[in-house]
């Protein structure tokens, strides 16, 4: 009897490994196809208007095209980031620069950079698509790599002190350190940060992929240019192939590429003991289980790195001959002198270009300004009503969790730019302005940012602390005053710091809107950005773009640093 | 006299800028020679691991040189190895992959590495474990990685940092014992042995010379040789004597103190204390103050430390300041390596709660610098607050920015306790709190 069993079991474990390896191996034919149909459709004559089709058929296609455009400008944001990173982190003299850099970058709206970047990028490139396309990657690429650098430098300003020590007494060369110190000490962190990234890099791609620019109309085949075409047609089933198709991305962007990269970066914690959770993921087992997968790194990636690490090693041992360090610094003054120089001469020029404001434009963007901040306030106002007691609801059930949580990370994941289109409809519809209808935008991007902090706030408070509200019959009004908000503080602060950043970002595209060939507006400084992007009006673009960053900079400074402060000591939940 | 291998001459480490440094470490001169453990001894913050970092070329001197055979150094030795506290292996590395890496950075081809790496995993007992990660296992486990990972490279000189203060005592007796075996079976493949530790017997247990640092700067206040054969058993007189005169040249800081008489010793090259600009507070807390002269008090308020500690099951650096702050509040003496009390302390000792904190207010605030300035700093404002970082700026004129966040961290546990002031953690400032102002004009009211 044990005979079939046994038989049965290495048939078993012999199908499954080849079965892996045929779909390993479609997947890289599926690869190289892509590829060569991506840079066909770049190199080809360019089309600045694409005819976008509003058949299902094109989704696929067009699902593509978005894809490649979010896989580059992410790889170029990765290189970047840890180039950025790194520098940074160990250069003392251009360290504090670089963070300030950092901190200004990531306020400024990145939608008020589309037209000089497009421009740019088209007449680099004024007979190949490629100059489009490069436009709108370099666009989703300044949005999202901000926060990576950042992530991946204070990885690197966080390493123990002891684990240096022993790189250095070891003699580590420059190679093995970032190989097996650095690198795996900041990849929790680059693989987080690269989620929310990603999320933020869809958010723009799918406002650049369809825009105009004074008479240039241009239009990048892509899922974003498919759903505002359907909505302009006000057709329903190409609106829901849309969204389906987005939310499928979505989904297997998550289950294939992040999912297992979270379960894998699991091994560089940093923790000493062994802990209980771990995030599992089954396509990680199936790459790692894949013959063909291990007999390629077996072949390939082992002896290169081993290579690599001898020769580097041995290429450490003499120390640098003194006169390359000379050369070296002089090569770095010379660098510095021309950074400054041209950082000097381009804030010049735009004094110059300021000097020519009139009073009557530095008016109306400062009453812009005051729209667009009480729009900022109401959105944010309204996701805080709703989305703490539902977040308290959620983190404090797990039954509920366990049915909620899935289904609001599939809502969250939907690029709030992809629903504008079909939410104007409906505003359309239902006869309202723009005026209001723009808080609906900005809503629809920042609410969930709110949602999971405090699910995972209302998750993070002790069940003791709840036992005690319970013994001591506390009212409802106190359990909230003493136990539930004071608990959630620090995640609420944290939640609404971001959703605050995204809903003066989706201000540029929620307060202006092209839609079926009219223009829809309200008065805001998005609105002022956006329109002034499209007449072309560079001293305009440049002042409210200005206003806009010096606005963000200061509610950071004046509201949520104090705040991150008071959750940072007073607000902490450990003894 | 056997080789030197390393050698400090006129060693100085300051922190800081440049216009208000703070000196860590005073000009220092200390050799280690081939063929012995020498162990370096001290209470905390007398720059005991800076003292490591710069011999092991790790960390360098604001002034004076580091001799490696006879050449001046820069930068790390070529050829020595460390065992730190928190073990610092890497994490995401099997164990094989730790006692690895070190050759890898030699350049060390992988049959040759693999080779070396699992025999010293041989000897230190880990054999089996090579696939494992350190986060799989225990304490003691992942020091023995440490271990095999520094003595992969046969290294000229081992240094160690507190190498078995994480651990737990057994864990801790057992591997002393492992590495002493490898030592004296002339099992190791190094030359000197050079240990930063806190507990005296296993100073004495281990070493061939101890050298003890005082602290407030950093310098040697004693450096002898303990002739004992080993094993060395901790019934042996001469065992007690050494672990005794060690316990008296610690509790007292300002003694110069005398070549220890017995056990073979050579004669202390001795410095006496520089005399502290501004005093510091040991950071103890007050229940332990009250603790340890209650304790005290029961057995008939005299003891020897080194006794209390033993019974106490308390390591030195615990122990320490504890002494040291119930004698700066004018609780306790100490002559001799033993602490006696004070007819105040003995109030303090029999005293009830509140009565304590009254006791303690009067004694921190006649006899403790710190104490006293700012609670008179505090009544002569109009509002009684003032901004913590007022202080901060005060300390780090004579202390680290570290040790000033220490300091300012006790002053508040001490003035709570005395119920003299209080911090307000969201605004940063000192107060003094209203329940003070309040209670004591309901006082006046009573009477």
């Amino acid at each position: 009897m044990s005979f079939p069993g046994l038989s049965r079991s290495l048939i078993r474990e012999r199908t499954w490994p080849l079965l892996v390896d045929v779909a390993v191996f479609s997947v890289v034919l599926a690869t190289i196809y892509a590829i060569l149909t991506t840079v066909h459709y770049w190199m080809g004559v360019v089309t600045p208007a694409a005819h976008i089709s509003r058949s299902p058929r094109a989704l696929p296609g067009y699902a593509l095209y978005s894809l490649v455009r979010m896989t580059v400008a992410y790889i170029v944001s990765l290189v970047f980031a840890v180039a950025y990173g790194y520098i940074a982190a160990y250069h003392k003299r251009l360290e504090t620069v670089m963070v300030a850099v950092l901190d200004i970058l990531q306020s400024i709206p990145v939608l008020s950079f589309l037209p000089s970047v497009m421009l740019a990028m088209v007449s680099l490139f004024p007979t190949r698509q490629l100059g489009v396309e490069l436009g709108s990657i370099v666009l989703i690429f300044t949005g999202q790599v901000w926060n990576m650098a950042f992530s991946f430098y204070s990885s690197l300003k966080s390493i123990p002190r002891e684990l240096r020590e022993a790189a250095d007494i070891y003699r580590f060369s420059a190679w093995q350190r970032f190989l097996e110190l650095e690198l795996p000490f900041g990849v929790i962190g680059l693989v987080w940060n690269s989620i929310v990234s990603v999320a933020g890099g869809w958010f723009f791609l799918m406002a650049c992929e369809m825009f105009v620019l004074g008479d240039h109309d241009f239009r990048l085949p892509g899922l974003g240019s498919y759903l505002q075409r359907a909505a302009s047609a006000g057709d329903t089933p190409a609106i829901l192939w849309g969204l389906a198709a987005m939310i499928v991305v979505i989904v297997l962007i998550d289950q294939l590429v992040w999912r297992p990269l979270i379960a894998w970066s699991d091994r560089f914690k940093i923790e000493q003991v062994e802990s209980a959770s771990a995030v599992s993921s089954p396509v990680l087992h199936l790459l790692r289980n894949a013959s063909a997968v291990k007999w390629v790194e077996r072949r390939t990636l082992r002896p290169a790195w081993e290579r690599l690490t001898v020769t580097r090693a041995r290429a450490a041992r003499p120390a640098a001959g003194a006169g390359r360090i000379w050369l070296t610094r002089v090569a770095q003054a010379a660098g510095l002198v021309l950074v400054l120089a041209a950082v000097l001469y381009a804030t010049w020029q735009a004094f110059e270009m300021l000097r020519s404001v009139t009073g009557a434009a530095l008016s109306t963007t400062l009453e812009a300004a005051g729209a667009t901040f009480l729009r900022v306030v109401a959105s944010l106002l309204i996701a805080l009503v709703w989305a703490v007691p539902a977040g308290v609801a959620i983190g404090f059930n797990p039954r509920l969790a366990r049915v909620a949580q899935p289904l609001a990370q599939i809502a969250a994941s939907v690029p709030a730019t992809a629903l504008f289109p079909v939410v104007l409809l409906a505003l359309v519809h239902l006869g309202g302005g723009l005026g209001v209808g723009s808080i609906i935008l900005m809503l629809l991007g920042t609410q969930w940012y709110i949602l999971f902090n405090v699910i995972a706030g209302a998750m993070a408070i002790p069940s003791e602390l709840r036992e005690a509200a319970d013994v001591f019959r506390f009212t409802r009004m106190q359990r909230w005053q003493t136990v539930i908000l004071p608990g959630i503080f620090p995640y609420l602060v944290t939640g609404l710091v971001t959703a605050s950043g995204g809903a003066w970002n989706a201000s540029i595209v929620a307060e202006y809107f092209h839609f079926r060939g009219k223009i829809m507006t309200t008065l805001g400084l998005g609105a002022q950005i956006s329109s002034a992007t499209d007449s072309g009006n560079t001293l305009l673009l440049l002042l409210s773009t200005i206003v806009m960053a010096v606005l963000v900079v200061c509610v950071n400074r004046l509201v949520w640093k104090p705040l991150y402060r008071l959750a940072e000591t007073r607000y902490r939940l450990e003894g | 006299m056997a080789e030197t291998i390393i050698e400090l001459r006129g060693v100085e480490k300051f922190y800081g800028p440049a216009e208000a440094r703070i000196q860590v470490v005073a000009p220092t001169d200390l050799s280690v020679y081939a063929g012995e453990i020498l162990a370096l001894l001290g209470p905390s913050g007398s720059g005991k691991s800076t003292l490591l970092r710069i011999l092991s070329g790790l960390s360098r001197p604001s002034s004076g040189q580091v001799i490696w055979h006879g050449q001046p150094l820069a930068g790390p030795c070529p050829n020595v190895a460390i065992v730190f506290q928190s073990f610092a292996l890497f994490p995401w590395l099997t164990v094989l992959d730790n006692v690895e890496a070190p050759l890898k950075a030699r350049g060390v081809p992988a049959d040759e590495r693999m080779r070396r790496s699992v025999k010293i995993l041989d000897s230190v007992g880990l054999d089996g474990f090579e696939a494992a990660f350190p986060k799989e296992l225990s304490g003691g486990m992942k020091q023995r990685v440490g271990f095999a990972r520094a003595l992969v490279v046969e290294p000229e000189v081992l240094f160690m940092d507190e190498p078995f203060s994480a651990l737990d005592v057994l864990t801790a007796e057992n591997l002393r014992g492992e590495l002493m075996e490898l030592w004296d079976g002339k099992k190791m493949p190094t030359r000197a042995v050079f240990i930063v530790t806190h507990n005296i017997e296993e100073a004495v247990t281990l070493a061939d010379r101890v050298v003890v640092l005082g602290k407030n700067p950093g310098r040697i206040r004693t450096d002898f040789r303990i002739r004992m054969p080993r094993p060395r058993i901790h019934s042996d007189m001469r065992f007690h004597e050494a672990v005794d005169y060690i316990y008296r040249v610690l509790t007292q800081p300002d003694l110069v103190p005398a070549p220890q008489p017995e056990a073979g010793t050579q004669a202390a090259a001795a410095v006496p204390a520089a005399r502290a600009k501004y005093p510091m507070l040991p950071h103890a807390r007050p229940g332990g103050i009250a603790g340890l002269l209650e304790l005290l008090n029961d057995r008939g308020g005299r003891e020897n430390l080194y006794r209390q500690a033993d019974d106490l099951a308390l390591e030195l650096d615990d122990l320490l300041p504890i002494v040291e702050a119930a004698s700066l509040l004018g609780f306790l003496t100490v002559q001799e390596g033993a602490a006696e009390i004070t007819p105040e302390g003995i109030r303090f000792a029999e005293a009830g709660i509140l009565r304590r904190k009254e006791l303690f207010k009067v004694a921190a605030s006649s006899h403790v610098t710190l104490i006293r300035q700012i609670a008179r700093a505090l009544a002569s404002k109009v509002d009684h607050t003032l901004p913590v970082e007022f202080f901060r700026d005060l300390l780090d004129e004579h202390f680290t920015q570290e040790e000033s966040a220490l300091q300012i961290e006790t002053a508040v546990n001490w003035g709570r306790y005395a119920e003299l002031f209080d911090r307000d953690a969201s605004t940063g400032r000192f107060y003094i709190p209203e329940e003070t102002a309040s209670s004591s004009a309901e006082e006046a009211a009573g009477n």
